[in-house]
């Protein structure tokens, strides 16, 4: 079952750019591309613990500010030499805002 | 027979009219009513109307003959007032009552005025129907006159290019980053940016409009919110079009952003349809041509009483200016599971890009070369399977087999006259020339016309046009590129962008060829640098292209909390400062303080959500970022000179403060540390600094490309000057130079290795008109770069620093 819940408009996010969600289960990072796709990806580089929200956004992927390991927004696997992963998130657009599914959320609370 | 009554005679209603009456002519009583005095015309060709290619008749698609002989009723002119639609009758603005069986609204959109002060001003229209076009066309017609438009859209335009056709001074102003942000990406929309620059249209974007300026009721000027005042005589605003739903509305009928209708077309009320502009189907609202003919054929064939369904499909836009060849369809927005093909040739200003998604077409994006643009369009449509020919796709359909993309296109594409040295001013063609004579290496070359010379950093891209002229018959030393995103060198990069004058990212992207849509973490922070260090007034700054210390303004810490230092000028502090520093310590739970090595007062672990307000504190004792995040200048490392000292022999704390104040907020390619010593015992390790001033009896002694960190450098003596001014001077000189020639993230010590003392000293001491240049044009950069970034974060950004939501909050509720 989904909860999608509005965090807020598409504005508050540079184009580029990321904001912060803060769960009971830790934070989520929120990214808006060059084009306007928005997704969530737990805000925890698996490497350092590197805050991805404050990393370089290109493409479809962002870098983490600490040692510049690149991770795919779309699947949430680093690319490149480095491996690792962190938890992708739904996350939709509709009419300027932004949905996350809550549930999904409180689930990965709970796991 | 059943009378049917139309409202509004547009394009979608005509060809409703013409489905109808082709297929069963007898079946209705058709009244036609229109609020223009005229009947249907192709409305999306009154471009070329207003920029002279075609007259009005020749876009006239019924005239009053094809009124007549299909036996319509028309009533031009003369607008409806309300449905009635228990009576089933409408009534118009004379008050006169008709009676329908059927009801077909198509009163389509309106025109979106933007409410700005001003707006009902003489002068001030929109762009929608003939009455505007021929107010545009005598405006246009007054000598010297000027026009601003206010959107970058399709329409907006074709305004613009119709007025310049017809002579006039014409701004566009357009309020996101590039033109026709719907349709198109930023590398198409900066291709088309310069065809319209090219013909003579100034365009601005990321420009907010504030207020429009009158005199005597009449428009004369728009003025922008960052205060630029456009004067004109006309200003079109084509902002967007809103569905004109009143008299549905009114009516009681189903509407949300328009009028409600299902599959057939019907509105809630089963005899009242509605097609075009006004009508809202699954969601969608429609602006585009090529569905509200689909919508016409399905609602001729409900009026029959035939089953059809309405089906949206996707849309292509063509622009219709002439000369701008520009395509988009589909969806071209980055996404889960999509892929972009890209291909850029400079030479043409040719833009293309496909998005991918499990082997099918999803959307295309085409400037320059649209020829195969339909080709594409019929494979978004079909939904055709690309997976075998996906590696030759993009060519087209005429592909014929092909080699790799070219690294050295970008050089290839440059003409004769494009500046390769820019030291000794060479241009291409000379060096294409001196090949041409025999000079078959980079020695020769640089004999024979001084390229490359001199500072020695445009040396690859002699070595290009050595490799591009000669072919095979030259092996092109290996070199190191920029990042996986090209094959350019940072020297080539930064000597292009200056030669080719390109003045923002999607410019560079397109002009030399990037492999990436839009960069990657190595090449956007050196390109946000290169742009603003060579055209502070023309490129804005880009956060979300710096490394995450520079976008904060705070040193990130590996436990993802930020640094605090606060500038002390020359090391020099006070006690209100020392207590406004400690209050906020302690206010925000700062868990270490420190003394740095630059004389000033590191607060450590600061919470990024804090950073705004322990800014704000800081800044209300007086004090400024400290820049100790930022590749730029960070301290001026002083003593205390002739102020206490008994060797010292000039005010070196007030010299090192003067540099400072001089030289803060200017970004540079890597950090700047300065130091100045009274005398030659050197408290202040001045010659470990980037600049280190030395003060001796005769005066100063300024030496540079010290370093004390991965390697250790001694400065070199640059010069010695006698007067305090002259050492401001040097120094404000030579970090313009560096700032202008030297790679991202090289040191002053590496690129002065790469460049030589000599030429650094040739270009500063040598050359006095040389470096008062340099001097003019670090004050020009600083007029924009010199302010603090704390008291405007603080101010103007401080929710960016918050999360955007707080859902451990939401769940305790």
């Amino acid at each position: 079952m989904t909860d999608w819940i509005d965090i807020g408009p598409l504005d508050a996010i540079s184009p580029r750019g990321a904001r912060v969600v803060k769960t009971r289960a830790g934070c989520v990072a929120v990214f808006r591309t060059g084009d306007d796709r928005v997704y969530a990806l737990d805000n925890t580089c698996p490497h350092r613990g590197g805050p991805l929200a404050e990393g370089i956004i290109h493409g479809a992927s962002v870098t983490c500010p600490l040692h510049n390991w690149v991770f795919d927004l779309e699947t949430g696997i680093a690319k490149g030499a480095d491996s690792g992963s962190v938890a992708t998130h739904p996350a939709r657009v509709e009419d300027g805002r932004i949905y996350l599914d809550l549930s999904q959320l409180e689930s990965r609370k709970a796991a | 027979m059943k009378k049917l009554v139309v409202i509004g005679a547009g394009m979608a209603s005509g060809r409703a009219l013409e489905h109808l009456l082709e297929a069963a002519p007898d079946t209705y009583e058709i009244t036609l009513f229109n609020a223009e005095p005229r009947g249907n015309y192709n409305r999306i060709m009154l471009s070329p109307v207003l920029s002279g290619e075609k007259t009005y008749e020749e876009i006239v698609t019924h005239d009053d003959a094809w009124y007549v002989a299909n036996g319509v009723t028309t009533r031009f002119g003369e607008k409806v007032a309300r449905i009635d639609r228990d009576r089933k009758v409408v009534v118009s603005e004379t008050g006169d009552e008709l009676a329908y069986d059927k009801l077909l609204i198509a009163t389509g959109s309106n025109p979106f005025i933007v409410p700005l002060p001003g707006h009902d001003l003489d002068g001030v229209i929109a762009y929608r129907d003939l009455e505007d076009t021929n107010r545009m066309i005598d405006a246009s017609g007054i000598p010297g006159a000027k026009a601003v438009v206010i959107g970058g859209g399709l329409l907006g335009l074709e305004a613009a290019a119709g007025l310049r056709l017809r002579g006039m001074d014409v701004t566009v102003i357009h309020i996101m980053g590039h033109l026709m942000d719907r349709q198109l990406d930023a590398a198409a929309g900066y291709l088309l940016r310069k065809a319209l620059v090219d013909r003579g249209i100034k365009v601005m974007c990321s420009a907010n409009s504030k207020e429009i300026r009158g005199e005597d009721g009449k428009v004369r000027a728009l003025l922008l919110e960052d205060g630029t005042e456009l004067p004109c005589d006309l200003l079109v605003m084509a902002v967007g079009i809103r569905p004109n739903v009143a008299l549905g509305k009114e009516a009681g009928l189903a509407v949300g952003r328009a009028i409600h209708v299902d599959d057939q077309m019907v509105t809630s009320d089963p005899d009242i349809l509605a097609v075009g502009e006004c009508v809202e189907h699954q969601g969608a609202i429609f602006g585009l041509v090529a569905p509200l003919y689909d919508q016409a054929k399905v609602v001729a064939q409900t009026l029959l009483g035939e089953d059809a369904t309405f089906v949206q499909r996707q849309v292509s836009t063509k622009l219709k200016v002439t000369g701008c060849d520009l395509f988009s369809a589909g969806d071209f927005a980055d996404g889960e599971g999509r892929e972009d093909i890209v291909f850029r040739d400079p030479a043409r200003g040719v833009y293309k890009r496909l998005v991918i998604e499990k082997d099918k077409v999803i959307g295309a994006v085409m400037y320059g070369d649209t020829a195969d643009g339909n080709w594409f369009y019929g494979l978004i449509k079909d939904g055709a399977d690309i997976s075998e020919m996906r590696e030759t796709l993009i060519f087209g359909p005429a592909f014929q087999g092909g080699a790799a993309a070219d690294p050295m296109a970008a050089v290839a594409a440059l003409p004769p006259e494009a500046e390769i040295c820019g030291c000794n001013g060479v241009c291409k063609g000379q060096i294409v020339d001196a090949i041409a004579n025999g000079a078959a290496d980079l020695g020769a070359v640089r004999a024979v016309t001084k390229a490359s010379a001199s500072c020695g950093s445009c040396t690859g891209l002699v070595e290009q046009v050595l490799a591009v002229t000669l072919g095979d018959a030259f092996q092109l030393p290996a070199s190191q590129p920029m990042c996986g995103c090209t094959e350019l060198t940072h020297e080539d990069v930064r000597r292009l962008i200056k030669a080719q004058e390109l003045k923002s990212m999607p410019a560079v992207w397109q002009e030399l060829g990037w492999k990436t849509k839009d960069g990657c973490h190595v090449c956007r922070p050196a390109l946000n640098f290169y742009l603003l260090a060579d055209w502070p007034l023309e490129y804005t700054d880009d956060p979300q292209s710096r490394f995450i210390n520079e976008r904060k303004h705070a040193n990130i810490q590996k436990d993802g909390t930020f640094s605090v230092v606060p500038r002390m000028w020359g090391g020099i502090t006070n006690p209100a400062e020392l207590r406004a520093i400690a209050d906020a310590a302690e206010k925000y739970d700062v868990p270490t303080v420190k003394v740095t090595g630059g004389q000033r007062i590191d607060l450590l672990g600061v919470k990024s959500e804090d950073l705004p307000f322990i800014w704000a504190d800081l800044n209300a004792a007086g004090l400024v970022s400290g820049h100790a995040y930022s590749k730029g200048l960070r301290t001026v490392k002083t003593c205390v000179g002739t102020d206490h000292c008994r060797f010292g022999t000039q005010d070196s704390t007030g010299l090192g403060i003067k540099l400072e104040k001089a030289l803060w907020g200017s970004w540079t390619p890597h950090k700047v540390k300065l130091a100045v010593s009274g005398c030659p015992r050197n408290c202040a390790e001045a010659t470990c600094k980037d600049v280190g001033v030395v003060c001796v009896d005769s005066g100063y002694q300024i030496g540079v490309g010290g370093a004390a960190g991965m390697d250790v450098k001694e400065t070199q003596p640059l010069a010695l000057v006698p007067t305090e001014q002259e050492a401001i001077d040097m120094t404000v000189a030579f970090v313009q130079l560096y700032r202008e020639n030297a790679k991202y993230l090289d040191r002053p010590y590496k690129w002065i290795a790469k460049v030589g003392l000599d030429w650094v000293k040739d270009q500063i001491v040598a050359d006095p008109d040389n470096r008062q240049a340099l001097i003019d044009r670090f004050a020009v950069s600083q007029s924009v770069y010199q302010k603090d970034p704390w008291a405007e974060h603080a101010a103007e950004r401080a929710e960016t620093y918050t999360p955007i939501a707080n859902l451990t909050l939401e769940a305790a509720e």
